[in-house]
């Protein structure tokens, strides 16, 4: 089984508990403004990989990941655009007990018995899902994302209903993800999920700006600063506020 | 003996036996850090007096005195105090701290150069002496060394040799001398000196000279001793006697030795076991043992010596390489942390980071958890710290070795070395394509072989040439080292510091690479790329322009690491073929100190692209940009070198930017520990650890005035980053620092 992958980085400590080995996928529906790796956008390009090829990698830095309480994350670009690839790499895993993380935002979650059927399969081997929620507001999601965020929510009430344990993850962009009745709403709307484990906020950042550039891509946030610290501790009293 | 009073008996009663005292009577501790207490007052104006000092020295322009008239011994000069009232451990080299001691036994050129290099005059009389009545170790070595080892050490394809400076990296066992005292252990010398044998042979009437030495020298200690005040005949009494007792037997030491690398051993568990005795007698509290742990390591932190600028470049920062020992398990199953290896740490919150002494924790997952936390939480807030394997380490030395300078280790008191700084591999590689001309010099500096003539570079060519090339450096290079400590040991013998050994010991022959990322690179390049020669109007391959994607090492890529690997055992193998002085064991370290910088300056264009006059990457890791792949992928990459064949000490420097730990402290700590606990668990050996921004780095360049005390690791040490050269600070700077977040 073939993926197609952007990267890999070896020592993840943000993407999940302990060390993370991350394996960014190629391709995602999205266009964030705020995306810090829109080089992984394009779909089916970037390096081809084969299961057995990661998982040798991977288990050459077992004792690290052990030692830790870490395990493998797939980011992305969207890696729920290769369910089939994931079946397949988690499987390995599993069998080696490597804890098993997804990173991701939902934007290709779809009702199609298809789709279903693959996502129910992956679960089986996903340890924990790290959920992007990018905005509550459906418009403002459009003019963030370049999508509608209905599947989305919809991804996370699934998730919820069959008690896959998720950490939510919100980018705060100062003018445009922190207006306080939206996250107000957002809030609650995490409080209606039963499967919540953790929330972050994640400051946004410019790092990924030079990668735009080289894409020739207009970075569309260029005048927005990070956000300070007292914005993102009121964030996370707000995200929190009704969570279970 | 009644000093021994609450100590349980053993062995070590009867004999000199310092680690069956230790494994007898030393106190476990699995406790976090919340028992150590802060500076006193006395410490805190006391090390206000050190900075200000420092302050002077810095703006003196590196040295504030020097002793141009009194050749330094055990009891050379009167005592010297920072101030007496004060200080709970005493002693300095001449008769005041930042007095820079004059020491010419290693070579009266280097001393009158390193005088001259700060605005200094030897004493003429002095220089007098020892030019034309008393040899010394630099000049013996040039009555004896052949064209070609000069030839060879000019090309710098072997180079920072010991031979004009003093070899350092022998450990006393300092302990000794608070265990047992002086009158002890010369009893103990003076049967070993009945027991030689009869037949004088070179060997024997060597030894016995040595032996009479080394008592000579134990009397002196005693009166260097007496002469602050202190009668150290018996074994110590209590805590403060016993940190005094030992610390004025490392004193004696670096007032006669100059040696590169002046090592303390692994004493702070030995020191606990006082310390818990006076505890629990209730004449001490934690406070004032911590205030002895602070003065003792402020002692430590004052060690300097006159050293030339040529010295400098190769160990940037003013080194000492006071390396202490702390942790690792003993082969019971037990770890040895105690208390003290706690407070030995919390110097670096109590005084503030500093280089010395080069802490080094003996590093094992089995290590109790919250030294393991405290040591990374240590090192994630100071730069000052490194690590290294313990547990591929005790199966070969024990559970009672220490390093000496960066990574090399050696059973305390029972093992030494030859030290014998490093071969240019990257510059071998390049008289392979040559013929064994030198590509700087442009003339013939090894033997004469066919040169490759074809354009582009043959993996299978190259190699059978490099295997040649290999074969005689290692020939040369081990004959020169047999030069060098012969001489050592005839004009320049450590006496004190053999005093405090065994006499029948374990010597080992400490050989060592430089280079060895290009030359893994560069193989890579011709194996996987290609590899054009540009050859200058002699034919001598200058330039090199290579095609094509090869992998490069530090990316945990068995294609390019098995490269690395091989060579490391093929020139080990090699080196092993020579007959060693005084038997000497083999060994090999991957490990460059700062040299890297220079070895790079002297060495042409390479093939894996790197330019001419770039410095090398320090001792075993990838070059700088190279390793793409994250943290754990460069890690890999230098944990496959096999520790067997290079036991001498493989280093890897690592720099990290704080976020890319983890987002929290806490988290930060759990991950740097599971670094730590991964690369030994796949049997990497050394690791320095750095955590700070690169932007701090380009700060202190600008305002060194506002970074007194900023430490970083560089390679088996650790300097005060103003210290280094502009040179050394931007290589330094160019590192690969892991940062992806």
């Amino acid at each position: 089984m073939i993926g197609n992958i952007h990267s890999i980085e070896t020592l993840g400590t943000v993407d999940g508990p302990g060390i993370r080995y991350v394996v960014f996928t190629q391709g995602c529906l999205l266009r964030c403004q705020f995306c810090h790796n829109a080089d992984t956008w394009e779909i089916g390009t970037g390096k081809q990989m084969t299961v057995s090829e990661i998982m040798d990698d991977l288990m050459s830095y077992l004792p690290f990941l052990q030692a830790s309480g870490g395990g493998i994350t797939v980011s992305g670009g969207e890696p729920l655009l290769q369910i089939p690839f994931l079946i397949e790499l988690f499987k390995e895993c599993k069998k080696k007990g490597i804890h098993t993380t997804i990173d991701s935002s939902g934007g290709c979650f779809s009702h199609s018995k298809l789709f279903i059927g693959q996502l129910e399969e992956l679960l089986q081997y996903t340890d924990l899902i790290l959920l992007d929620l990018k905005h509550i507001n459906r418009k403002k999601h459009i003019q963030l994302t370049g999508m509608a965020n209905d599947h989305i929510l919809e991804f996370a009430t699934f998730l919820s209903s069959r008690n896959v344990p998720i950490w939510v993850r919100h980018v705060l962009v100062p003018t445009v993800t922190d207006d306080e009745e939206d996250l107000q709403k957002l809030g609650e709307f995490i409080g209606t999920l039963e499967n919540v484990q953790k929330i972050e906020i994640l400051p946004y950042h410019k790092l990924g700006v030079y990668k735009w550039e080289a894409l020739g891509h207009e970075y569309p946030l260029k005048h927005v600063d990070p956000p300070t610290e007292e914005k993102v501790d009121f964030t996370y009293q707000k995200l929190t506020a009704h969570w279970n | 003996m009644e000093q021994w009073k609450g100590f349980t008996k053993g062995v070590w009663t009867k004999e000199v036996n310092v680690r069956d005292f230790i494994l007898k009577n030393y106190t476990q501790y699995e406790g976090n850090d919340s028992f150590l207490t802060g500076a006193t007052e006395s410490t805190k104006q006391l090390w206000a007096q050190v900075m200000e000092l420092t302050k002077q020295e810095r703006e003196n322009g590196g040295v504030l005195e020097m002793d141009t008239e009194t050749v330094s011994s055990i009891t050379s000069h009167g005592p010297g105090y920072l101030d007496e009232e004060l200080e709970k451990v005493v002693g300095v080299q001449t008769d005041k701290p930042f007095n820079r001691s004059m020491q010419p036994f290693g070579g009266i050129r280097m001393a009158k150069a390193a005088c001259e290099a700060y605005g200094y005059q030897l004493n003429p009389e002095i220089e007098r002496i020892f030019t034309e009545f008393r040899k010394t170790h630099n000049q013996g070595v040039f009555d004896a060394y052949t064209d070609e080892m000069m030839l060879a050490r000019k090309a710098a394809i072997i180079t920072g040799l010991p031979d004009a400076y003093g070899r350092g990296r022998i450990i006393g066992d300092y302990r000794r001398v608070a265990l047992y005292g002086i009158d002890f252990l010369i009893e103990e010398k003076k049967k070993d000196q009945q027991n030689t044998s009869k037949v004088m042979t070179e060997d024997n009437i060597r030894l016995r000279e040595e032996i009479a030495e080394q008592i000579r020298a134990l009397k002196e200690l005693k009166e260097l001793g007496t002469s602050y005040g202190f009668d150290i005949s018996n074994p110590a009494q209590n805590a403060q006697e016993a940190f005094q007792w030992l610390y004025l037997g490392y004193l004696a030491a670096i007032k006669e030795q100059n040696g590169a690398a002046m090592s303390l051993g692994r004493v702070s568990s030995f020191l606990d076991i006082y310390v818990e005795r006076d505890l629990q007698n209730g004449t001490l509290t934690e406070e004032e043992v911590q205030e002895l742990v602070d003065h003792f390591v402020m002692k430590l932190r004052l060690v300097k010596f006159a050293r030339t600028p040529d010295y400098n470049e190769l160990f940037s920062g003013d080194p000492t390489w006071v390396t202490e020992s702390i942790g690792g398990m003993a082969q019971d199953g037990r770890s040895l942390v105690t208390k003290n290896s706690f407070r030995f740490l919390h110097t670096l919150d109590n005084l503030g980071p500093a280089p010395e002494p080069n802490l080094t924790v003996l590093w094992s997952p089995q290590l109790p958890e919250n030294f393991k936390q405290y040591c990374a939480k240590m090192s994630i807030k100071t730069s000052s710290i490194q690590y290294e394997n313990d547990d591929i380490m005790r199966p070969e030395y024990g559970d009672d070795y220490g390093i000496a300078c960066c990574v090399s280790a050696m059973k305390i008191g029972k093992q030494m070395q030859f030290f014998g700084a490093r071969a240019n591999l990257a510059k071998a590689l390049l008289y392979s394509i040559n013929g064994g001309v030198d590509e700087k010099l442009k003339i013939q500096v090894g033997p004469e072989y066919q040169p490759i003539t074809s354009e582009i570079l043959s993996y299978d060519e190259v190699m059978n040439k490099f295997d040649l090339i290999m074969e005689w450096l290692a020939g040369l290079y081990i004959n020169t080292l047999n030069v060098i400590h012969y001489m050592h040991d005839k004009y320049s013998y450590e006496r004190i510091e053999m005093a405090l050994h065994d006499t029948e010991i374990i010597r080992t022959m400490a050989t060592g690479i430089a280079g060895l990322s290009v030359v893994a690179d560069s193989l890579s390049a011709i194996k996987y790329g290609e590899v054009k020669v540009i050859r200058d109007e002699k034919g001598i391959a200058v330039d090199f322009e290579s095609s094509g994607d090869f992998p490069k090492y530090g990316n945990n890529d068995d294609r390019v690491d098995s490269i690395a690997v091989e060579i490391v055992e093929r020139f080990m193998k090699k080196l092993q073929k020579h007959q060693t002085y005084r038997n000497s064991v083999h060994t090999m370290s991957i490990l460059t100190i700062t040299s890297n910088v220079v070895y790079g300056k002297k060495t042409g264009n390479t093939p894996d692209g790197r330019r001419a006059g770039e410095p090398f990457a320090p001792g075993a890791n990838p070059m700088h940009g190279r390793d793409t792949k994250g943290t754990l992928a460069s890690l890999s990459s230098v944990a496959k070198l096999p520790y067997s064949y290079a036991m001498d000490g493989i280093s890897n420097t690592f720099s990290i930017v704080p976020k890319a730990l983890g987002k929290e402290e806490n988290n930060q700590i759990r991950n740097l520990v599971s670094i730590l606990d991964g690369y030994a668990m796949k049997t990497g050996h050394h690791l320095n650890v750095n955590v700070f921004n690169r932007e701090t780095l380009l700060d202190a360049m600008e305002h060194p005035e506002l970074y007194p005390q900023l430490t970083i690791r560089v390679s088996g040490y650790a300097v005060n980053f103003i210290k280094l050269t502009k040179e050394q600070q931007l290589d330094v700077i160019n590192r690969t620092f892991h940062e992806s977040l």
